[in-house]
């Protein structure tokens, strides 16, 4: 098997990576707003619900929660679940995870917004949720985005774990290919890929950074 | 009818009394200044005014529509939607300007009456214009608040306010958080809002701005009107506080 080969391979399991890395950023920056605001609700049960599940989230490794999502329906319900299942698990298992970090890169954003933003919006009429919408959210994106970025960083590598539960990604692929052929050299095309993966997604939050600069 | 009407307002803060039973009345178009030592209590009657605070005790009218009345031994605040109708009827500047640094200064001016008041952009757009060219800064329209003084900050801070089209409008301390150079830009501009009729309640500690802008002076220490009256009659009391207070800023009148 040649180079361009393996490569074409590992190009076909890159994509699933992909659809893996825009799925959960699609899906847990949402929730984890939503899950940040619970957080800080001042009903204490809310709150307290939001903190038990980003405590979970960010204490137990990434790994077995997969394989909770991938395997619990079937050991603690009894339902059989398909083939397909497997990269709905690894979906499931990554949003739920990003979520809980998004949500205290959230928090920590909102509350470091000067009283005064709220105040002034308060006073000139503006709603709830068009304080959130208009003034504050807008005002936190722009300073989190470091923390954010290094989180999707984080998150390219982390789709790897995918290959816990046996989903075709990358670096499933990467394996395969290097055990049937006794070489390193997919090891090495796979981490040549995840590293330009990377720095082409780190090139766009630079970006977003800049864009945002147009203010301070 | 008085505009505003506040009657034995009371306000304490971790058992300690702020506001012990404070009461003023504002009439349409009037100019009342309030002034006193730090930690008088004249901040935070602004803000139990605009709803920043909930007072603990007394009674809050714009308009003869209540804000917050007496309710057996505490007190009722109106309902959210009606609270919202009365306070459209009034803006207030900050010390601090707080401007949105994410907007620019045309959009820190227009937003609020277009989205919350619903009115038409290039309306709101006209009447921004002419506020920023009252103000002296039709050139910095599409500046942002990090380009700009403090000075030419809080002239826009009141320029946002006013396009709201209040009643009245309540500055807290406008010029504390500037150098004396800054200071007279904004003074100036704050006087020449008393043509617009609109009434002002300004806590300020520039006396001679108090003395020659104001109907009303009220002088407020420890949590108690100490003295009220024209400005003529408050400056010329021989209330003892009135003039130690005043000898700090012998020469200012």
């Amino acid at each position: 098997m040649n180079l361009s080969k393996i490569f074409i391979q590992l190009a076909s399991g890159m994509g699933v990576s992909i659809y893996i890395f825009v799925i959960t950023l699609l899906f847990s920056l949402p929730l984890g707003l939503l899950v940040a605001f619970a957080r800080m609700s001042k009903n204490f049960v809310i709150s307290g619900i939001a903190k038990i599940y980003i405590s979970i989230m960010r204490g137990t490794p990434l790994m077995l929660q997969l394989m909770f999502v991938y395997f619990g329906p079937y050991y603690i319900f009894g339902i059989k679940v398909t083939n397909g299942y497997r990269l709905i698990a690894a979906l499931i298992g990554f949003v739920i995870n990003y979520a809980a970090y998004f949500a205290e890169i959230y928090r920590s954003g909102i509350q470091s917004m000067p009283k005064g933003q709220f105040e002034a919006a308060q006073l000139l009429g503006y709603s709830k949720f068009q304080t959130y919408r208009v003034i504050i959210i807008p005002q936190v994106i722009k300073q989190i985005i470091p923390s954010v970025a290094n989180e999707v960083i984080t998150l390219v590598k982390d789709t790897s774990l995918a290959f816990t539960i046996s989903v075709a990604e990358m670096f499933s692929t990467a394996k395969a290919l290097a055990s049937s052929q006794t070489s390193m050299v997919p090891f090495l095309a796979a981490a040549l890929f995840y590293y330009v993966f990377n720095f082409i997604v780190a090139e766009l939050m630079n970006l977003l950074e800049k864009k945002m600069n147009y203010y301070k | 009818m008085a505009l505003l009407e506040m009657k034995n307002i009371q306000k304490s803060f971790d058992g300690m009394g702020v506001l012990k039973g404070i009461s003023v009345s504002v009439d349409k178009g009037e100019i009342l200044s309030i002034i006193g030592r730090s930690g008088s209590g004249k901040s935070t009657l602004l803000r139990c005014a605009t709803g920043l605070e909930k007072v603990d005790f007394g009674e809050i009218y714009y308009d003869g529509k209540a804000m917050v009345k007496i309710s057996g031994d505490g007190v009722e605040y109106a309902p959210k939607q009606e609270l919202k109708k009365i306070a459209s009827c009034y803006g207030l500047v900050f010390q601090n300007f707080n401007l949105f640094p994410h907007m620019s200064v045309l959009q820190n001016i227009m937003d609020a009456p277009v989205r919350v008041q619903k009115r038409n952009k290039e309306e709101v757009k006209a009447q921004a214009m002419e506020l920023l060219k009252k103000m002296g800064l039709e050139d910095r329209a599409d500046a942002y608040p990090y380009q700009l003084s403090g000075g030419q900050s809080q002239r826009i801070a009141i320029a946002r306010a006013l396009a709201l089209n209040p009643e009245i409008l309540f500055f807290d301390e406008p010029t504390s958080a500037l150098d004396p150079e800054l200071t007279g830009e904004v003074l100036k501009v704050i006087k020449s809002l008393a043509d617009l009729h609109i009434a002002m309640v300004i806590v300020t500690h520039e006396m001679s701005f108090a003395h020659d802008i104001s109907d009303k002076v009220i002088f407020m220490e420890n949590g108690v009107i100490a003295e009220q009256g024209t400005p003529e009659e408050v400056f010329s009391s021989d209330n003892e506080r009135m003039k130690t207070f005043l000898g700090r800023y012998q020469g200012a009148v």
